[in-house]
């Protein structure tokens, strides 16, 4: 009670209080009683509850700001952070998001999980599920497209490329004790382009007898990060910022060395009138948000609408 | 109904869990021993210690074991200096991260034996001139049967479900670290559903069988 005193209004009557809360016609049929409540409300106590009461029910009935909750590829974990502070900072709405690989993503959509927008690491499950009918038509588009870096935590392991597309000379042969990490290329895409890339280096099969996989892009670079793994692929965006290595040493794979790995976001079927899922969807395009996605370290490509069949 | 790959994760995991419950049994029994008869004032904080695996997501566990394995963690200097390299990713760091995890399920039910039985046959051994070890191999351990039997049970079965521990400091390589565990989260994660169910049934089932013979036990010992 002595919260909802500190913003009652002193000498309210019913009709000043409908006005305050802004309330329409359609409200005052069915807040009527509420009306009748407070005109017979002596103490100040009881209208203070009211207050609070009445309140809650215009919030409640208000739809301008909405949640929308973001399934998103664990790659993308950095970015996200900075695109939601963006948006939430430019609209009245709110911003959830749950981390996760893809595939467990995929799977928890599918059976249910109460999400409205997915962003995936890759563009197959956004198209599967379309094609379940599970996501609203025409919304999936790339919104990023990742990159790779050769990197290791040791800020000397790694000094050794003579140019911006020639593998570094002392990332060819792993020694008897060392590790190299990539991501599972079964399941993630970023595995299956650091696959393409040590092919395309000629050092598969040296690395192949040394490698370790992470379930996703995540924890490949924690393997790498606590020198578990000597080196390893991983996202540029989590050992990069602009075109400087945050630590240790590392390469940026040139894009043209793996398939693009183009990530792809789908509005979901339950959020089809959800305000706040439109709006992300719209920001997403926006060329602020590209701008951000840019400097977080991914590719906008030219495949912003590209499809799969 | 399995596959080469599937029947060397399950080799793999018996080897693990086999091992691992041969060193569990070793190491819990002084550990046990000494929580069921010292009057320290430690003995709180040991037990809250070994307990401590039971509460901690198996992740976060894994994740501080990655970072000891390490090259630069104390464990990993260590073996290092020891000359045997660095544990994570080797099938030798999955038993050690293993017996780190399975640790209460041996310690404990030692721990209620060992209460159980008592000071009484101890001290009538020792006035019948028997040595500590020989009451231990000739009077504690026979009375113990049944603590030994449900602490490996649990230990081996544990072990066999663990997967968090694995997914960290295991990085899936075929025949070193990957597990039945690991390899059914890979299959549903590629949407093998297939596979997934040959190996999760698998599970079920051997989950069962040690559900059913550790209550058996249980009963008989406590119809005697």
């Amino acid at each position: 009670m002595a919260l909802c005193a500190t913003f009652a209004i002193p000498k309210m009557n019913s009709v000043s209080a409908l006005h305050f809360f802004n309330l329409t016609h359609e409200h005052q049929l069915w807040t009527a009683p509420l009306g009748r409540l407070f005109k017979r409300a002596s103490t100040m106590g009881v209208r203070c509850l009211l207050c609070c009461l009445s309140s809650l029910f215009v919030v409640a009935s208000n739809g301008h700001a909405a949640v929308v909750h973001l399934a998103v590829a664990s790659n993308f974990a950095k970015p996200i952070q900075v695109l939601a502070a963006d948006f939430e900072a430019s609209h009245a709405h709110q911003v959830q998001v749950s981390l996760g690989s893809t595939g467990k993503l995929f799977a928890q959509i599918q059976h249910g999980a109460p999400f409205d927008v997915l962003m995936a690491a890759d563009q197959r499950r956004p198209a599967l599920l379309e094609q379940k009918g599970q996501v609203v038509p025409g919304s999936r588009r790339t919104y990023a497209t990742g990159r790779l870096v050769l990197w290791s935590a040791d800020p000397q392991r790694l000094t050794q490329s003579k140019a911006a597309d020639s593998w570094p000379s002392d990332a060819d042969r792993l020694a008897e004790s060392e590790r190299g990490a990539i991501a599972n290329p079964k399941l993630a895409p970023y595995g299956a382009a650091a696959e393409q890339v040590l092919q395309r280096a000629g050092v598969w099969d040296n690395w192949r007898t040394r490698l370790v996989t992470g379930e996703n892009i995540a924890q490949t670079h924690q393997f790498v990060a606590t020198g578990n793994a000597a080196m390893g692929l991983v996202a540029r965006s989590q050992v990069m910022e602009g075109d400087r290595m945050v630590s240790g040493s590392g390469w940026p794979v040139p894009e043209t060395w793996h398939a693009p790995i183009a990530q792809d976001i789908a509005l979901l079927n339950r959020a089809q009138d959800n305000p706040a899922a439109a709006a992300w969807m719209r920001y997403i395009s926006s060329p602020r948000a590209a701008a951000l996605i840019r400097a977080a370290g991914y590719g906008m490509g030219n495949a912003s609408d590209r499809r799969v069949p | 109904m399995w596959s080469p790959e599937a029947l060397a994760a399950i080799g793999l995991t018996v080897k693990l869990a086999a091992l691992t419950t041969v060193w569990l049994l070793v190491l819990a029994t002084p550990l046990a021993w000494w929580l069921a008869h010292t009057q320290s004032r430690a003995r709180a904080l040991i037990q809250a210690v070994v307990s401590l695996p039971l509460i901690l997501p198996p992740t976060v566990l894994g994740f501080y074991l990655l970072v000891a394995m390490g090259p630069h963690g104390w464990l990993g200097q260590w073996t290092q200096a020891m000359g045997w390299g660095v544990l994570s990713f080797t099938f030798g760091g999955l038993v050690v991260g293993s017996i780190v995890y399975s640790l209460p399920f041996a310690v404990q039910p030692l721990l209620n034996t060992f209460g159980h039985i008592g000071r009484a046959p101890l001290e009538v051994a020792a006035t019948l001139r028997a040595s500590p070890w020989q009451t231990f191999w000739r009077v504690v351990l026979p009375q113990a049967r049944l603590g030994y039997l449900s602490a490996g049970v649990l230990s081996f079965a544990h072990t066999v479900g663990e997967f968090g521990v694995v997914l960290m400091i295991g990085g899936n390589i075929a025949g070193e670290t990957r597990v039945v565990s690991t390899e059914i989260y890979g299959h549903v994660e590629a949407m093998e559903f297939a596979q997934a169910h040959a190996l999760a049934l698998t599970m079920v089932v051997f989950a069962m069988l040690v559900l059913w013979v550790l209550h058996t036990l249980e009963r008989r010992g406590a119809q005697r």
